[in-house]
């Protein structure tokens, strides 16, 4: 409790704005570097705190709002803005609000803080980029500004931190007294319909909502501003929580009324404040000369070309594409080689048995299995980042969208698909790109379909190993056409369950797309590495913890239990083979073989093992025997383990590797009881759809348990995938043998 | 006529928004109030998105919504 009481002595401040005017810019110059990023309570919107030193207050806390254009809010992500600044539950009234506006798109910006002046929190106005009005030959007169707005107004620069050190005093100044930044409301209804519509909807308005307001004339002025935004925000569509239902009727009643005489509530009220707006523009905003044309102008008129736009986009996917495939490759590598070493550590360090055991194959190699993840995740957010701050993000939404529209997604679900390529897990956190929940749920039901990295050894020691290097019409090599068709296979397969979810499981009302695009701005570079590195973050803390908890499980099911008899029977034969031979090489690699052997005989004997033996049952119309079912649980830590699990379970040792030719060709001799070889090519194949379609990953899972704050759709992921998997790979075997193959 | 069928380039006064409730909230809140003009900018490939300017901001809409849009061409 203690760290919660010195939190509530600091005063806080809530940083909102609309989207694209450079709020999280200046988030990161202002905040020092310890920012904490989560969520808020009960939905999946990044909430991000920092710290700020001023002269008088001292250290106050930050808010990153979401940006928004409106307080309005039609389901609960949207209700975190007028949550967070009117300090309703269950986040608290903040001490000022500072709201960024984006000084080229003044009016349009200048509705939200209209809004904010409404609820009457302290308010200070950063414009950030008038400098960029000049463009458009027009100049900004903050002065009159702050006159007609009656609050405090700093022009700013977030990408160069110029003027910082003003808003800094201007913000202390506001803290200390706060009558400065709030002001009466500047527009207020004054037609006398509108007044009694407002005045009905007020009765209805709870008590709990008033509870911040203060006392006398504040109360009055809380009760109007929530009648009004209950009036713009409810209707029988939205997904509003904590809506008492008397609320909603009264909204309804009026709404209806007006209807009748002819009148829209709504325009009446977004009208009123822009008339407002409108009227004393040209107060502060002056204009020079004509406008030239932007920079946005011409960049737009290459990447929105037709023909070029779509080439570039391509060229520009391919180098985020190859980056999660190779550049991130040797990181991979140098955090696979560190906890290798780590392990050997613990190996030579602790006396062996099973608590090393534990520590070098449970502990390491859970924490390995997290921090693998790094490279790419913030690779992808490294690109993901400069795309948003750059304002390319919109493009890739505005050339994309008639492909992803007709999987009933918007053009913005492109790029995490895509990454699905790669890896799953950074694709599903990128999912947050999507504003709706419906897109962001439907695109993390799917993105684990889409080939990723994993899948890859699996595949290539399938391949290798049953079959054989020889070329179609002596050109088109088998081997590599096998690859490319389960790239498409599981490509199809992704588009299918997307159309097929989307028109029924995520069935909804269609949203129309509203995509704003912003100008192109340079993005801050320390900005964007710290949005990285705080994603990042949440990952590791979050979905990290759940990774190497199942990780420890994995370990747990497949070393236990410890049957003492495995252990004294090849005490037995090491000791026989040491009286047989002298010591030498020779004795060196019997000895190894029968340490082999002995960790295939325990894993067999293990959970793991009998849990495998258990599945043969519901895995044999797949053509798959009880060893490659102890394979496919091992590979739910990862699929990549499948072809270490099956080195054990095969008595190989865990260093083999997809290249390996003992394994290979101990799977292609594998051999049932009869002698009937158990992986035929048609096997394989089978084996090979099962991986494409299953959820093997428990990282994904773990993800997506973390991104949808549910354990639903999770579950829902691994059963479907797992349902579709073995239909399809039965489809394959059973298929296949009735055609004659295998 | 409907906004959507105005050539890139045109421009044209908005006199009314259709469609639901939220989406005529959601563009009024954007400053698209009957009134103001607006710049049709491209379109992308067929069947997808308008570029439209109001206000000195550029915004996209599907073709779908933009034929909701009624604009007069004439009082530009």
């Amino acid at each position: 409790m203690t760290l919660k009481s010195t939190l509530r002595s600091r005063k806080r401040i809530a940083l909102a704005g609309n989207p694209n005017t450079g709020k999280t810019t200046l988030f990161n110059r202002l905040t020092r570097s310890n920012a904490k990023v989560g969520n808020y309570p009960g939905i999946t919107v990044e909430r991000a705190v920092g710290e700020l030193d001023l002269p008088g207050a001292g250290r106050v806390e930050v808010l990153d709002v979401p940006g928004t254009y409106s307080l309005s809010a039609r389901s609960p992500e949207e209700q975190v803005a007028i949550q967070a600044i009117a300090g309703l539950h269950p986040l608290e009234r903040p001490d000022a609000v500072l709201l960024v506006v984006d000084g080229t798109q003044l009016t349009r910006n200048l509705y939200l803080a209209l809004q904010v002046i409404e609820i009457g929190v302290p308010l200070v106005v950063a414009v950030n980029m008038s400098d960029m009005l000049r463009e458009r030959g027009q100049v900004l007169d903050a002065g009159a500004l702050a006159r007609e707005l009656g609050v405090p107004v700093v022009e700013i620069c977030a990408l160069s931190g110029e003027h910082l050190d003003e808003l800094r005093k201007t913000l202390d100044e506001t803290l200390e007294v706060p009558a400065r930044g709030c002001p009466g409301p500047r527009w207020s209804p004054t037609s006398e319909a509108l007044l009694a519509d407002v005045a009905a909807v007020e009765q209805a308005v709870p008590a709990e909502w008033l509870r911040h307001g203060g006392k006398g004339g504040d109360e009055a002025r809380r009760r109007r501003v929530m009648a009004l935004w209950a009036l713009l925000s409810l209707d029988e569509h939205d997904e509003v929580v904590g809506v008492p239902e008397s609320l909603r009727a009264a909204v309804r009643e009026r709404r209806r009324l007006a209807s009748d005489e002819g009148r829209d509530i709504e325009t009446e009220i977004i009208r009123g404040r822009y008339d407002w707006i409108d009227a004393r523009a040209s107060a502060f905003l002056r204009s020079e000369r004509a406008a030239a044309p932007s920079i946005t102008d011409r960049v737009d008129r290459v990447l929105l070309n037709p023909a070029l736009g779509f080439v570039i986009f391509l060229v520009m996917m391919g180098v985020v594409f190859q980056s999660l495939f190779s550049w991130a490759d040797p990181a991979i590598g140098l955090v696979e080689q560190a906890f290798g070493w780590l392990q050997g550590l613990a190996v030579r360090t602790l006396p062996p048995g099973i608590f090393a055991d534990f520590v070098t194959h449970g502990l390491i190699e859970g924490v390995g299995s997290v921090l693998v993840f790094l490279p790419q995740i913030m690779l992808l957010f490294f690109f993901i980042v400069i795309m948003e701050d750059s304002g390319y993000m919109a493009r890739v939404a505005f050339l994309m969208d008639r492909l992803m529209k007709s999987l009933g997604l918007h053009g913005r679900a492109f790029v995490p698909m895509m990454s699905g390529f790669a890896c799953a897990v950074p694709a599903i956190m990128a999912t947050r790109t999507m504003e709706r929940r419906r897109d962001r749920m439907l695109t993390m039901m799917v993105v684990p379909l889409m080939t990723c990295s994993a899948r890859l050894p699996v595949y290539s020691l399938l391949i290798g190993a049953l079959f054989p290097p020889r070329d179609i019409f002596g050109v088109v090599p088998v081997q590599g056409l096998l690859m490319v068709g389960m790239y498409l296979f599981s490509t199809i397969v992704a588009l299918i369950a997307t159309a097929v979810l989307g028109r029924t499981l995520f069935k909804g009302p269609r949203v129309p797309l509203l995509l704003e695009m912003p100008p192109y701005r340079i993005p801050h570079w320390p900005s964007v590495l710290r949005s990285m590195w705080l994603r990042s973050k949440v990952f590791m803390t979050e979905a990290g913890t759940v990774i190497l908890a199942c990780t420890v499980g994995m370990w747990l099911l497949l070393s236990f239990p410890r049957d003492p008899g495995i252990q004294a029977r090849f005490d037995a034969e090491r000791a026989e083979a040491a009286t047989e031979q002298p010591a030498g090489a020779v004795l060196e690699e019997r000895i190894a073989a029968l340490d082999r052997e002995q960790a295939g005989a325990e894993l067999r004997a293990s959970y793991g093992g009998r849990l495998g033996h258990w599945t043969e049952p519901v895995i044999a119309p797949l053509g798959f025997d009880w060893k490659i079912g102890v394979g496919l649980i091992g590979a739910f830590a990862a699929r990549e383990v499948f072809v270490g699990t099956m080195g054990v379970v095969y008595g190989m040792g865990d260093r083999v590797d997809d290249q390996s030719v003992g394994l290979r060709r101990r799977i292609s001799e594998e051999a049932h009881a009869d002698g009937r070889p158990v992986y035929t090519p048609l096997v394989g194949l089978s084996l090979m759809v099962f991986f494409a379609l299953a959820c093997q990953c428990m990282s994904t899972v773990a993800v997506v348990k973390r991104e949808t704050k549910s354990y639903r759709w999770p579950a829902f992921l691994f059963a479907y995938t797992g349902i579709l998997a073995w239909l399809a790979s039965f489809a394959v075997y059973q298929g296949g043998r009735l055609l004659g193959f295998g | 006529m409907s906004l959507d069928a105005l050539t890139p380039g045109s421009a044209a006064r908005l006199v009314s928004i259709g469609g639901e409730r939220s989406f005529r909230c959601r563009l009024m809140e954007l400053g698209l109030l009957p009134g103001i003009e607006v710049r049709v900018i491209r379109r992308a490939t067929i069947g997808g998105l308008l570029e439209l300017e109001v206000r000195g901001c550029r915004l996209s809409v599907r073709q779908g919504e933009a034929r909701l849009l009624t604009v007069d061409a004439a009082n530009a």
